[in-house]
């Protein structure tokens, strides 16, 4: 099977990384191939640079409090480049309502400060081994 | 040919970036398709000026990769770009962090940046490097190019792969002895000396530059005697090296030896200006024909392999390997001796017979 392929970002203005290079280096070793794109960047830049990268899926670290507008703003901008096939999940600082408001609309699961690494790699493994499922399933082979 | 590789064709060709992204993967994956892809860009090769950068870790080749993409975009010039990162031999992952030296030209639309994760090959690229840079050059980018992973000595895939290959050094390089050593030192077109504020810049430039002389023959033991004989350049191959990287001679090149402060933004306009030198010399020597034609011959036989490995050797030709270790054990054969004997039981698979 392919290595999955996920995109971690920080978009927005606030300049804490430490949490993205966390998680950028645990997926690293459950064997995934991290595309790290770096601090301060825009919707634009990030939903451009997972289509580039053709990523299976997109993790998001926002710390500032601007998820509300910040992670629908890159579901969309990927979704109008054909890729709604995109899992866009992620952490920070983020209220439970907010994250079930976030779900609600179609994002995937938001993680809290002190999840283990191992819950998000399982969960984006899931996530993978299911869409390829329904994949594999839906061309007949 | 399959109905959504059709699609995917049709949607690269009218130029969108999601067609180029999934067909760059497919080929990436050998998923099926594959050869379809490849086969629907080979008559389109060749447009792409095909632009290597190499050199040790840190040593700057994303700065210089992003400041030389500015440079082409200047120029009204487009550009694909593929950077190679290692991928972990204990767990296959892999962190790809080019894109981090890239903002400035992440929201450009002539510019197409893909990572790839080496994925177990050894030689700077991962081994799918050179199809992907085909389909970008298919795409129709006037210029890819390809950076590679940190390299040390002798991971050279990239001179393979690019018409004009970029050796990044910096001050930290090493002394003479490791610019007269075999491998990376070898197959630069142009040296550039980044970070060159630092100390040692320009002991390493004129190291270079002995060994380049050194390596024309600049030095008393070829010259056949002094009558006639500009002593100046016999007794100094650093400035001989020098003086010929400069000429425009139609059938010889000598690779300058460039100094850069990258992230100064200083030194670069004279790398693309190099790389144009370069590429003139190329056509106008007829060693850009010759390359892409041994290329093509390369190619060939790296799939004949690829294809042989792959027919041959599955899991029922293993086994029955494995049913003759007791043999090879007490030493009644040779590991020669069960190879040739694989080939005559199974050979015919080779050409795709079934068994």
């Amino acid at each position: 099977m392919r290595p999955i392929r996920v995109l971690v970002a920080k978009p927005g203005l606030d300049g804490h990384d430490r949490g993205a290079k966390v998680v950028a280096a645990a997926l690293r070793d459950a064997g995934m191939e991290v595309i790290y794109t770096g601090l301060h960047q825009t919707p634009e830049m990030i939903a451009t640079a997972a289509v580039q990268e053709d990523a299976d899926v997109i993790g998001l670290s926002i710390l500032s409090g601007a998820h509300m507008t910040l992670i629908p703003r890159v579901r969309q901008l990927v979704e109008a480049q054909g890729r709604d096939d995109i899992l866009i999940t992620g952490g920070g600082i983020i209220p439970r309502e907010d994250m079930d408001a976030l779900q609600a609309q179609g994002i995937g699961r938001l993680f809290g400060p002190g999840t283990p690494t191992t819950e998000l790699v399982d969960y984006i493994k899931d996530w993978f081994a299911s869409r390829e499922a329904r994949d594999t399933a839906k061309s007949g082979t | 040919m399959l109905a959504p590789v059709e699609k995917l064709l049709k949607d690269f060709d009218a130029g969108t970036t999601f067609a180029l992204a999934r067909a760059v993967s497919i080929v990436e994956n050998q998923r099926p398709g594959v050869d379809d892809i490849l086969a629907s860009m080979h008559p389109r090769l060749g447009k792409a000026r095909r632009i290597g950068i190499t050199g040790p870790p840190g040593a700057g080749k994303s700065t210089i990769t992003n400041l030389l993409t500015r440079e082409f975009r200047n120029a009204g010039l487009t550009v694909g770009i593929v950077c190679v990162d290692p991928t972990s031999p204990f767990t296959g992952g892999a962190l790809l962090g080019d894109r981090v030296r890239m903002e400035s030209i992440a929201l450009d639309d002539g510019v197409f940046i893909r990572s790839m994760a080496t994925r177990g090959s050894l030689g700077g690229l991962a081994s799918t490097t050179r199809e992907v840079a085909d389909v970008l050059d298919g795409f129709g980018y006037d210029r890819v190019i390809i950076e590679t992973v940190g390299v040390g000595q002798s991971e050279l895939d990239v001179a393979r792969t690019a018409d004009s290959t970029v050796v990044v050094l910096v001050p930290e390089s090493g002394d003479s002895i490791q610019t007269l050593k075999a491998g990376v030192m070898e197959i630069a077109d142009i040296f550039v000396v980044n970070k060159a504020d630092r100390p040692g810049a320009d002991r390493l430039r004129n190291d270079v530059e002995l060994m380049l002389g050194l390596r024309r023959g600049a030095s008393y033991g070829n010259m056949p005697a002094h009558h006639g004989v500009d002593l100046k350049r016999a007794m100094n191959p650093a400035r001989a090296a020098r003086e010929d990287a400069k000429l425009e001679s139609p059938d010889k090149w000598t690779p300058p030896v460039l100094s850069s402060i990258a992230a100064k933004g200083e030194g670069i306009k004279e790398i693309a200006e190099s790389l144009d030198r370069h590429f003139g010399y190329l056509e106008r020597s007829g060693e850009l024909r010759q390359r892409r034609r041994e290329r093509m011959v390369e190619r060939v036989v790296e799939v004949v392999e690829k294809r042989m490995r792959q027919r041959i050797l599955d899991a029922d030709t293993v086994a029955w390997v494995k049913g003759r270790v007791d043999e090879l054990e007490s030493g009644s054969v040779t590991p020669y001796v069960v190879a040739d004997d694989l080939l005559k039981k199974f050979g015919h698979l080779v050409t795709g017979a079934t068994k």
